[in-house]
């Protein structure tokens, strides 16, 4: 046998934990059962290992099968689902005498959870419940947004320790539509759909300029139009758009008040790279006057489709292309709530 | 070449040819379809341009009637036609052009005030027009009335010119030109 295949073998078997060992040995099938059961687990992983490698060597294991070795440990993981859950609701339990957790098992590794909450002296409220969709091979869980503002730290808690990680982070990515922040989150929106008839969209596209070609109407400007396609299309690209309802701006600007001495009113005028925002009062200056702390400036756009809706403004004529880039990144940067600091 | 005159070319024979500039390439479309299917004696052309000036390297007939089209409902297609205003030779405005605003009547969705397109009318010294362009009915007898227009601004009509119907229309607004 190989240096480097004995190597590697060794390697991958340090990985394992202790508790899966023998399960991960077992699914290999390489080893007989009677060279598994010279094994001691209760030896340092590293002897352990060596005896593995010995073991692998008296049977001549080949790359392949320390491959099939890596595949099987990739497979059992380190994620065991039934521990997680356990682990979740005693959390949840300890700090909350009364909860209600309870769980489902869908598709695609997803846990879908759903807590009820008390406090130590009340029963559970089971009609402002949360829920929460965890995708066990992936660092991300889904949760609906809870009135119960205060349990929301617990969960995060609970989730991290219960998913063995050290940190959660809330993502500034906020949508009624669970696919659609799937399809953010695990970077999948981009894919084209129209495998089946290739043909279709072409013929659709043709029957559109049919109806346009009355010959007694021409278009002036179609090497503009084309060029205002191209750039849409090289940016929002073929596919559907992830649905989302809202993005919303947080900005913060020093305020620059500028007086003209001839006329009463005093006019702060406000340019970020986004929009231009003026800002009047009269003498008396109101929130304008003497003002130390920054202005604060809150933009939402709210559409039942944001993305499809900012994908036609350049087509339609409503504004130039290419689109400020604060609402192209939506997808690509994965959030939907920006705070930006103008320095 | 890239100010657009209305009298650098020979006219065509019982051809009208008006150019609409507007932002709202939908809305364009639409109103050019219902010109079309006006009743119309003279031979209609419809250019549609999204702002100007035009592309210079394309053969095209003399403009006989200039309408710019703005979106109450965009501020974009406000500064667009103003954009395009410069590139615009001053006599078209002896009643060759004017102005047309659609949108109007849903207010909660206007962004620009009508008494901006008022005023830029004034300044131009060019009709202002209101329509709703998404309405099939208003659009139907705005794109008669732009018929007729274009048939005058053309000379197809014997005794009324482009200037003189500027006039008839001018008295109905209000007299005082120092009220901009």
């Amino acid at each position: 046998m190989d240096e480097t295949i004995a190597e590697f073998i060794r390697r991958t078997i340090l990985k394992i934990p202790m508790s899966e060992m023998m399960t991960v040995l077992e699914a290999w099938n390489f080893l007989s059962e009677s060279q598994l059961q010279t094994l001691n687990l209760r030896q340092r992983k590293d002897s352990l290992a060596q005896s593995v490698v010995l073991l692998c060597e008296e049977k001549c294991a080949s790359l392949s099968d320390a491959a099939l070795l890596d595949i099987v440990c990739e497979d059992l993981d380190l994620f065991d689902i039934e521990q997680f859950k356990s682990s979740f609701k005693k959390i949840l339990q300890r700090a909350l005498r009364n909860v209600t957790v309870s769980f489902r098992d869908a598709e695609e590794n997803a846990v879908w959870i759903r807590i009820a909450w008390g406090t130590q002296y009340t029963k559970p409220n089971q009609y402002k419940p949360t829920y929460v969709v965890y995708y066990s091979h992936t660092p991300y869980a889904f949760t609906s947004s809870s009135r119960l503002k205060s349990n929301i730290p617990l969960l995060g808690q609970a989730l991290t320790v219960a998913s063995k990680h050290h940190q959660i982070v809330k993502m500034d990515l906020r949508s009624r539509y669970l696919d659609s922040l799937k399809a953010i989150v695990f970077k999948q929106y981009n894919q084209n759909f129209e495998i089946h008839n290739p043909t279709a969209p072409l013929q659709e596209r043709s029957v559109g300029l049919d109806i346009n070609t009355d010959s007694r109407i021409i278009h002036e400007n179609a090497v503009e139009k084309d060029k205002v396609q191209r750039i849409t299309q090289e940016t929002f690209g073929d596919y559907p758009q992830p649905r989302l309802e809202f993005a919303q701006y947080k900005f913060w600007k020093a305020a620059m008040l500028t007086t003209t001495p001839q006329t009463p009113t005093q006019s702060l005028q406000f340019h970020n790279r986004f929009l231009e925002t003026k800002f009047k009062s009269d003498l008396n200056g109101g929130i304008l006057a003497d003002r130390e702390e920054p202005l604060r400036c809150l933009i939402k756009f709210s559409s039942p489709h944001l993305l499809e809706a900012l994908k036609s403004l350049a087509p339609a004529g409503i504004a130039d292309a290419p689109l400020s880039p604060l609402l192209t990144c939506i997808p690509s940067r994965g959030m939907n709530y920006f705070k930006i600091r103008d320095k | 070449m890239s100010v657009l005159r209305p009298l650098d070319k020979l006219p065509g024979l019982n051809t009208a040819t008006v150019l609409l500039v507007g932002a709202d390439d939908a809305l364009l479309q639409r109103l050019a379809d219902s010109m079309l299917k006006t009743d119309c004696a003279s031979e209609l052309r419809v250019h549609l341009a999204r702002s100007l000036p035009l592309p210079s390297n394309v053969n095209r007939p003399r403009v006989d009637l200039l309408v710019f089209v703005i979106n109450l409902h965009s501020k974009y297609s406000l500064q667009s036609v103003e954009k395009s205003l410069h590139h615009v030779d001053a006599s078209f405005f002896l009643g060759k052009a004017c102005f047309l605003a659609t949108g109007a009547g849903r207010e909660n969705l206007c962004s620009v005030h009508r008494n901006t397109i008022v005023r830029l009318a004034r300044t131009y010294r060019s009709p202002v027009l209101f329509c709703d362009l998404e309405v099939e009915g208003s659009r139907a007898a705005m794109a008669q009335r732009l018929a007729r227009m274009l048939q005058i601004s053309a000379g197809h009509v014997p005794g009324v010119s482009a200037m003189s119907l500027l006039s008839l229309l001018r008295s109905s607004e209000s007299p005082s030109l120092e009220d901009l």
